[in-house]
């Protein structure tokens, strides 16, 4: 037996949207909609909290103060360099694990992308213990070349680069796997060898996603914490950076460390607005 | 096989892909444009990919102007951009970041020119082809037409000893085809290597091919000139494109007994042995009475199974021993009241049937 339900109302508009767009009722069911609406609220009140609580009227002075110009520089410099080493030995990577085939490709594939989900303390505690003065390869570096690592911005820059290298390289790896290899043969018959085939054509073709994959390294650098404090402390103007600094200064200086935490959510605005064809394409596969 | 010799390209190879086994053996000499003409599926493209050494030989050899491009007993390859080929893909595959100059100054560049010199070279092409106004665009701003002879002045740019082109005109709408298809015929003719020239569309092969070859199921099964394959189809395929009824048969005399079902009178008296026959669509009559006896001398009953319009004819498809397809004009079918299932009789003359020796080369 079917049981039909009586008629509900339906405005002239929602008619006219339906009949344009076809399809049934768009409106949210309520198990649905209040749920829905405590997501949004936990994830936007903290950020309406930052803007509310900052203290609009001495963020220059704030931000001007030595500490937070230092990390600031130090997180700009130690970020960009993390992202060209990325993209000069990443990039390589990548298309080893996307054109080539040998055995245990899979497990390295795996491997290289591990630091993506690995608790980034952990990245700290394992770099020390390799590259520390102690650790198996820093220990060399140290007895015959005087080199010690841990606690410099070199270390900041290593720290970065273990964490935010995994994302270009999967960004660039997934954008060379999609890529129509007709151009690559059609440029082989014009008589370019692997090399130039590469170099002027698949990274021209790529360009987008190696531009994306480098602006979301450069963004996990920067906001690197857990294996830079672990692994290169935090000495003012050497391995302090930014989120380090916003770290301590919640609790000497609240002010400045909401106004560094500004600073960071702005570029993070940024980052965000510049990778928007890419990553925010509302639901359609790029 | 007297072409090409060691002056052009010379392909006697096996190429396996997956299941798949391409067993060819042609020539094609300096100046001659050889078509491949088959269905897709056929190994067109895989005969392509060999010859522009994007896919190696399995067995046998190429040689292109005498040099070995790919030897597998011997284990010789030459890669893809060592060897003097100029590629124009099905669509083109035009460098979507570079403009058109950019592109046809590709090659000159990636075979060694300087900048300077690839430029200088790149415009030659370009104001060859009449695309000088074009220099500046990217591949996404030009028509099916343009892009088309941006492929071609890009291929040529790179000074090929053999030109490869695969289906050069399918991408092109119906206007302007016709255009490209002159212009084509042209710059083909200038070419002084050998072209070989791939598609499933018999036109294309007719029109801008000195000779084909059919491939169907990775081998050839007909070689010859345009018109001769045109009046003398070997396999179904190439008489379906061509237009034919087309009847295997034994022949005894102008008496040739079909393979599947009824005979022929022809008027070839000294066929023996195993033949066949084509006839064209329109060279068979339609009535609804049995015919009295006239000249025509073979007469027999079938029943129409579909009805087609074509441009300006109908096409009927008919059951009997044996079966036909027929050409009559509207205005028969009309007056004949033909429909589906209509019995009728059909007469042809045997001055219309082709009848020729049947060499078996059928695909496997």
């Amino acid at each position: 037996m079917v049981t039909l339900s009586a008629p509900s109302h339906l405005t002239d508009r929602e008619r006219a949207r339906r009949a344009a767009r076809g399809g049934a009722s768009r409106s949210v069911p309520a198990p649905l909609l209040a749920p829905a609406l405590i997501a949004v609220g936990f994830l936007l009140l903290p950020l309406a909290g930052l803007l509310i609580r900052a203290p609009w009227g001495r963020i220059g002075a704030a931000l001007s103060g030595a500490d937070a110009t230092q990390a600031l520089a130090l997180s700009l410099w130690t970020s960009t360099a993390t992202t060209a080493i990325s993209l000069v030995i990443g990039v390589p990577l990548a298309w080893v694990l996307a054109r080539s085939s040998f055995p245990g490709q899979r497990l390295l594939r795996a491997l290289v992308t591990l630091p993506l989900v690995l608790p980034p303390v952990v990245g700290g505690v394992a770099l020390l213990l390799a590259f520390g003065r102690t650790g198996f390869v820093g220990r060399y570096l140290d007895s015959w070349f005087g080199l010690t690592i841990p606690f410099t911005p070199v270390a900041v820059v290593m720290a970065e680069t273990f964490v935010a290298m995994p994302f270009l390289i999967i960004t660039v790896e997934g954008a060379l796997r999609s890529v129509d290899q007709g151009f690559e043969e059609a440029a082989a018959t014009l008589g370019a060898r692997r090399m130039t085939v590469f170099r002027r054509v698949t990274v021209p073709i790529i360009a987008p996603s190696l531009g994306a994959g480098a602006v979301l390294c450069w963004a996990r650098a920067l906001g690197e914490f857990g294996a830079t404090i672990t692994f290169a402390g935090s000495f003012p103007g050497q391995t302090e950076t930014m989120p380090i600094a916003v770290y301590y200064a919640l609790e000497t200086d609240p002010d400045a460390a909401i106004a560094l935490s500004l600073v960071l959510l702005l570029v993070s605005v940024v980052v965000l607005v510049s990778l928007r064809d890419h990553w925010l394409r509302g639901g359609s596969v790029a | 096989m007297t072409y090409g010799g060691s002056d052009g390209l010379v392909v006697d190879a096996e190429v396996r892909r997956g299941g798949f086994v391409l067993a060819v053996s042609l020539a094609a000499a300096p100046g001659e444009v050889l078509g491949v003409l088959g269905p897709n599926g056929s190994g067109k493209s895989t005969l392509l990919s060999a010859v522009a050494g994007l896919t190696p030989v399995s067995a046998g050899r190429i040689t292109l102007a005498g040099q070995v491009m790919d030897d597998a007993a011997e284990g010789a390859f030459v890669e893809a951009s060592g060897r003097p080929v100029g590629f124009v893909f099905q669509n083109y595959r035009l460098f979507p970041h570079l403009t058109v100059a950019e592109n046809v100054a590709f090659s000159p560049r990636a075979r060694g020119l300087g900048r300077q010199a690839a430029r200088v070279a790149a415009r030659h092409w370009l104001d060859r082809l009449g695309l000088a106004d074009l220099a500046a665009r990217k591949p996404g701003q030009l028509s099916g037409g343009q892009a088309q002879r941006v492929a071609l002045a890009r291929a040529l740019a790179g000074q090929p000893a053999l030109l490869l082109l695969d289906e050069p005109l399918s991408a092109l709408d119906a206007g302007t085809r016709l255009d490209v298809e002159t212009e084509l015929r042209r710059h083909l003719a200038d070419f002084a290597g050998p072209c070989l020239l791939v598609t499933h569309d018999p036109l294309e092969a007719l029109v801008l091919a000195d000779r084909l070859v059919v491939l169907e199921g990775g081998r050839i099964v007909q070689e010859g000139s345009p018109e001769h394959i045109a009046h003398q189809p070997a396999t179904d395929y190439v008489a379906k494109l061509v237009g034919l009824n087309l009847y295997p048969g034994r022949a005894d005399g102008a008496q040739v007994e079909l393979a599947a079902g009824g005979a022929f009178v022809t008027a070839n008296r000294d066929a023996h042995g195993d033949v066949l026959v084509a006839v064209r669509p329109s060279a068979i009559l339609v009535s609804n009475e049995r015919p009295q006896p006239s000249s025509a001398r073979n007469t027999w009953p079938a029943t129409v199974t579909a009805l087609t319009m074509l441009a300006d004819r109908v096409r009927l498809d008919l059951e009997g021993k044996p079966s036909a397809v027929v050409d009559v004009t509207p205005a028969a079918v009309a007056e004949l009241s033909l429909r589906s299932g209509s019995q009728v009789w059909l007469t042809t003359k045997a001055t219309d049937l082709e009848v020729y020796p049947h060499t078996g080369n059928q695909p496997r």
